[in-house]
């Protein structure tokens, strides 16, 4: 039964990703893809299905790790429960 | 039901195996299109598969247009082959590269005789083509015996999550027993291009795929641009991803995790025994499953998160999704649905079970939606411009 509005890939990962449509003052459930674990995280902003949570409050410019690999960096800062999308992170490449 | 456990094909005549019979009407370039479709207009059962290309090539992309003629032509899959070109030359050429798999293959120019004296000519051959093949029975084959290949399309994040990794479960399966797998999409691994190249068997195979993987994006860097824009696209977007490195780690997440044993050039076909391959290839759907049958993969894995509805002509496309939204609205295009996996109401072996169930039933003649469908996208990879 799912019991669960989002899944982090990896333990230590800054990004959850949202498996149903989540509206902002939500308290939504997490659960790690690793080891089972769970988290609770009151969600700022509606993300919806496949979009991203901040787990982790980051500072401008900082790496941000999904599958415990830095997937991008920070634009500016970020809070926990924060609406994570192209508005907040960018490429490390270009 | 009850999955059918042996496996059926057709065994050609070098011993390779293929899950479907076509009958090809090859046109050489783009203006043989036109007699191509009317032989198989004439022929019942045939498939002729016109293209854009074919004039003017030079050099390296020349060459890639042969190879993967010859390679579309001599894929298990297809039976015979009917080549037809504006000039003799080239049209013999690709025969008789096709005719190195021993699979009955003729040609025919159109230059000096016309279209209606090409067509009336090159139907006779066809004809007699397909009804040689309808002859052919299939039988008992090993999944080694397979060629597979992989891409996603309309990535999101559930490719990541869900799809992919039901993909991978199959693929390291599959090498487990012993078949042949290959995977492309160089620009789509930027930002885990090193997770690939470390599982490369060798030294000298690492080094050369992080040659071809800087070539790539170092011609697209050299046009004073880079991919933001593109990559990812506009679809990956509204699905979630954000950035390139997002999106090839989810893509990547499909590979398995086998060593690597071969990098293929476009279109060019495993050489290195069975195993996982990388091929250089476009990560544009049509082009890189184009180039994957021409280096004679049979049947293809394709994960998607918003709904790609890409198919080939010659190798069925088998569609797989983790997005419950897609599978919904778009469900005559999903053949395996493992939005179970969001949902944490299935296990990823038991999603790997699924597929491959349905891998079993495709090989022995279910046809795939993209099949049923009639998604036949045949997409050449051109390197340069015309001369």
């Amino acid at each position: 039964m799912k019991v669960h509005q989002f899944l982090i890939h990896h333990k230590g990962d800054h990004v959850g990703v949202a498996v149903t449509d989540i509206r902002a003052g939500e308290k939504a459930v997490g659960v790690y893809m690793d080891d089972d674990s769970t988290i609770e995280v009151e969600v700022k902003h509606d993300v919806p299905l496949g979009h991203k949570i901040a787990l982790a409050s980051l500072k401008e410019n900082e790496p941000v790790l999904k599958y415990g690999i830095p997937i991008g960096v920070t634009t500016c800062k970020w809070e926990v429960g924060d609406y994570v999308h192209t508005h907040n992170i960018k490429t490390a490449r270009w | 039901m009850k999955v059918e456990r042996q496996l059926y094909g057709y065994r050609r005549e070098n011993g390779r195996v293929g899950i479907r019979n076509h009958v090809v009407i090859l046109p050489v370039d783009d203006i043989s299109n036109a007699a191509c479709e009317a032989v198989a207009n004439h022929v019942k059962g045939t498939l002729a598969l016109p293209h854009s290309y074919g004039r003017l090539q030079y050099g390296e992309d020349l060459e890639l247009h042969f190879r993967t003629m010859i390679g579309t032509g001599s894929n298990p899959n297809v039976a015979a082959c009917v080549v037809i070109g504006i000039e003799e030359n080239w049209a013999k050429k690709i025969a008789d590269g096709i005719a190195q798999t021993g699979k009955p293959v003729s040609y025919f120019s159109i230059e000096g005789h016309g279209d209606f004296e090409t067509v009336r000519r090159a139907s006779w051959k066809a004809k007699e083509y397909v009804q040689w093949a309808s002859e052919l029975r299939r039988e008992p084959v090993e999944l080694k015996d397979l060629t597979v290949s992989i891409k996603c399309g309309e990535s999101d994040t559930t490719t990541g999550l869900g799809s992919c990794p039901t993909v991978a479960q199959a693929v390291d399966r599959l090498v487990d027993a012993g078949a042949t797998v290959i995977f492309g999409e160089t620009s789509e691994l930027t930002g885990g291009e090193h997770l690939i190249a470390e599982r490369m068997a060798t030294e000298e195979l690492k080094q050369k795929f992080m040659r071809v993987y800087k070539d790539y994006v170092g011609e697209i860097e050299s046009k004073g641009v880079d991919l933001l824009g593109s990559q990812p696209t506009q679809g990956n977007i509204a699905g979630g991803l954000s950035t390139i490195e997002e999106k090839a780690l989810g893509n990547i997440a499909k590979t398995g995790t086998k060593e690597i044993i071969g990098v293929l050039a476009p279109a060019e076909a495993p050489n290195n025994g069975n195993g996982l391959y990388f091929m250089d290839t476009s990560s544009a759907a049509a082009e890189c499953i184009t180039l994957m049958a021409a280096g004679g993969a049979v049947v293809h894995f394709f994960p998607t998160g918003q709904g790609n509805i890409i198919g080939n002509p010659i190798e069925p496309v088998i569609k797989i999704t983790a997005n419950p939204k897609t599978a919904e609205t778009m469900r005559e295009h999903i053949d395996v649905d493992v939005q179970g996996l969001l949902a944490r109401t299935i296990t990823l072996p038991e999603a790997g079970d699924m597929l491959m169930d349905y891998l079993y039933r495709t090989v022995n003649g279910r046809l795939t939606s993209a099949e049923a469908l009639g998604h036949r996208e045949f997409v050449m990879t051109k390197l340069y411009r015309s001369a």
